[in-house]
């Protein structure tokens, strides 16, 4: 019998407390067979957030650290500059990356830290209860904005992807989105080359994953 | 390295550190400490170790956190607003049971306050800080060549301890000069960290770093573990020194630069014939306390000196548990107190029969 589907090594063998629906685990599979493609999870440490994937650590199999909230980038930096051999990433969420962790994250995309930032972007802050983020979109309703989000109030949302790409240093950034096979394929391909440019070519790498929250939306 | 050496008090850290095996420092300028970083943005290169400069203490914290948790010595330093942004690293650092050093060169405040040197710090590196239950080891130097030997001393600390210890000096100890000799070099042989996130290997668990507990119960026995180490460092690491204390009626308690006034004041009430001395606790946590209280049989009365508005004052009084009267005499905002002022206190109080 031939095996042509397995769980990647680099996922533990656990359940997960996503909710049903909820596009983590693809994000997570996706992450993993990048690392177990590579062959680097002897070598690979990640970096988990504050928010839904802040326990992201009891699903890989490999070395983690969590972060306080936002603080991934400079925790990453720290691991890197001290085993600049090893592979580094990030896993945060839009609240953690583009609203508290914005001074981290641009500075560790402008120093060209050689870490791969994965940026799981649902538009709201799922772990609290469906807070307004600041990438909710114009109108959205949120727990915190029930009349939807009035960007004479409460600002535009923020686009970390464009932003970041203005930057020097930064080798590679895309968006991608994970709602049909599709989608998956390309953020598999996205992901793939995301941690490839921190392998091969020592350089910082980000991949905006659009995501959901079947819970809170 | 044994010649004699004539250092600013913020440079003489940065080489101890070197020395220490120190092989990653993250920081932020901020006076009046920025030597140190000036220092090591030049030497950390020479031995091929890490200096960067964050774009902030709070990302410089998190820096720390991030390389200890690899296993490497690390510091960070900065000044009282700068250990301000500090804290919420800190927390978790120490939750996380992370080894590392933080220097505080304080200075004035409340707020930006100003960069003259002041001990307005001294709750919040003893106290907590950060939030949750935990502590700091801290270390509070009285010159530059004790900034070198406590600086070597912090590293072996956190590594022991699994645990940030904060190096209290004040601006005027960064920026003063003295005569150093520096450790002989060679014998620092490092434990292993079977801990550290290095990258997980097929002959180990995997290893997470990381201050979150769900489970209620999970984490009280987390803070029960960590109150059991805190228990062990105040058996272990209680460090002070007396200066003619034995026969003192007058014990004047203060640390740091502070200390060093005092000492001038004493032998100037000695001169006069009062019995005067000083208790100079070296470790603001765990305090000296049994050391200080075993002063009461002869002491008649206790005198703090701090350059702050009454902070380590308490921790005298918790000492001494009411057996004597204890007085203060700070100065503050950045003013230094001269030897003469802390003269006339004590003679005030002797005069007063220490009651006043």
């Amino acid at each position: 019998m031939i095996t042509v589907f397995s769980r990647p090594r680099s996922l533990a063998d656990v359940s997960t407390h996503y909710c049903p629906g909820c596009t983590h685990g693809i994000i997570h599979r996706l992450v993993a067979e990048a690392i177990d493609d590579f062959d680097v999870a002897e070598r690979t440490i990640g970096v988990a957030p504050v928010g839904c994937a802040v326990l992201a650590y009891n699903y890989f199999n490999l070395d983690f650290q969590e972060a306080a909230h936002g603080r991934a980038p400079a925790v990453a930096t720290g691991i890197k500059r001290a085993l600049p051999d090893r592979i580094v990433f990030t896993y945060q969420g839009d609240g953690d990356l583009a609203s508290i962790g914005t001074a981290e994250i641009v500075h560790a995309a402008n120093r060209g830290e050689a870490i791969t930032v994965i940026y799981v972007n649902n538009a709201i802050y799922g772990m609290t209860g469906g807070q307004m983020a600041p990438t909710t979109l114009e109108g959205q309703k949120t727990s915190t904005s029930p009349y939807g989000r009035d960007v004479s109030n409460a600002g535009y949302p923020i686009r970390m992807a464009e932003l970041l790409a203005t930057l020097n240093a930064p080798r590679y950034i895309a968006r991608v989105a994970v709602n049909s096979p599709v989608h998956v394929q390309q953020a598999k391909k996205a992901i793939k080359r995301a941690f490839e440019v921190q392998i091969k070519e020592n350089a910082f790498s980000l991949v905006e994953v659009l995501s959901t929250c079947p819970t809170n939306w | 390295m044994s010649e004699k050496l004539l250092m600013k008090g913020n440079e003489a850290l940065g080489e101890a550190a070197v020395q220490a095996g120190c092989r990653l420092y993250f920081a932020y300028p901020i006076t009046p400490q920025s030597e140190l970083p000036e220092y090591l943005s030049k030497r950390m290169p020479e031995v091929g170790a890490v200096f960067l400069q964050a774009e902030s203490e709070v990302a410089a914290i998190n820096m720390v956190y991030g390389a200890a948790g690899t296993g490497a010595r690390v510091m960070t330093s900065s000044s009282s607003p700068g250990i301000s942004l500090k804290q919420e690293g800190l927390s978790y650092i120490a939750a996380a049971e992370l080894p590392c050093v933080v220097v505080n060169m304080s200075r004035g405040g409340p707020g930006l306050g100003s960069i003259q040197p002041a001990q307005g710090d001294y709750f919040q590196a003893t106290k907590g800080g950060g939030h949750g239950d935990y502590h700091l080891l801290v270390l509070a130097p009285a010159s530059v060549q004790e900034i070198v030997d406590l600086t070597t001393l912090a590293f072996d600390l956190a590594d022991k301890y699994r645990n940030p210890v904060m190096i209290m000096g004040d601006g005027l100890l960064g920026q003063m000069m003295e005569p150093v000799t520096f450790p002989s070099e060679g014998s620092r042989e490092l434990q292993p960290k079977p801990w550290a996130t290095t990258g997980k290997t097929k002959d180990r668990e995997k290893n997470v770093v990381h201050s979150l507990e769900l489970l209620p119960e999970r984490l009280e026995a987390h803070n029960i573990k960590l109150q059991r180490k805190y228990a062990q460092m105040e058996q272990a690491e209680k460090r002070w020194e007396e200066y003619l204390a034995d026969d003192a009626e007058i014990v004047l308690v203060a640390y740091g630069t502070v200390a060093r006034i005092c000492r001038s004041a004493v032998d100037a009430a000695r001169e006069k014939g009062i019995k005067a001395g000083l208790f100079r606790p070296i470790s603001l946590w765990p305090y000296p306390s049994e050391a200080l209280a075993k002063l009461t049989p002869i002491a008649k009365c206790f005198l703090c000196v701090e350059m702050n508005t009454g902070q380590m004052v308490e921790d005298v009084r918790l000492a001494l548990e009411g057996r004597r009267p204890v007085h203060f005499y700070g100065r503050t905002g950045g003013m230094v107190p001269a030897p003469e002022e802390v003269l006339a206190q004590i003679e005030k109080l002797v005069a007063g029969r220490c009651e006043a």
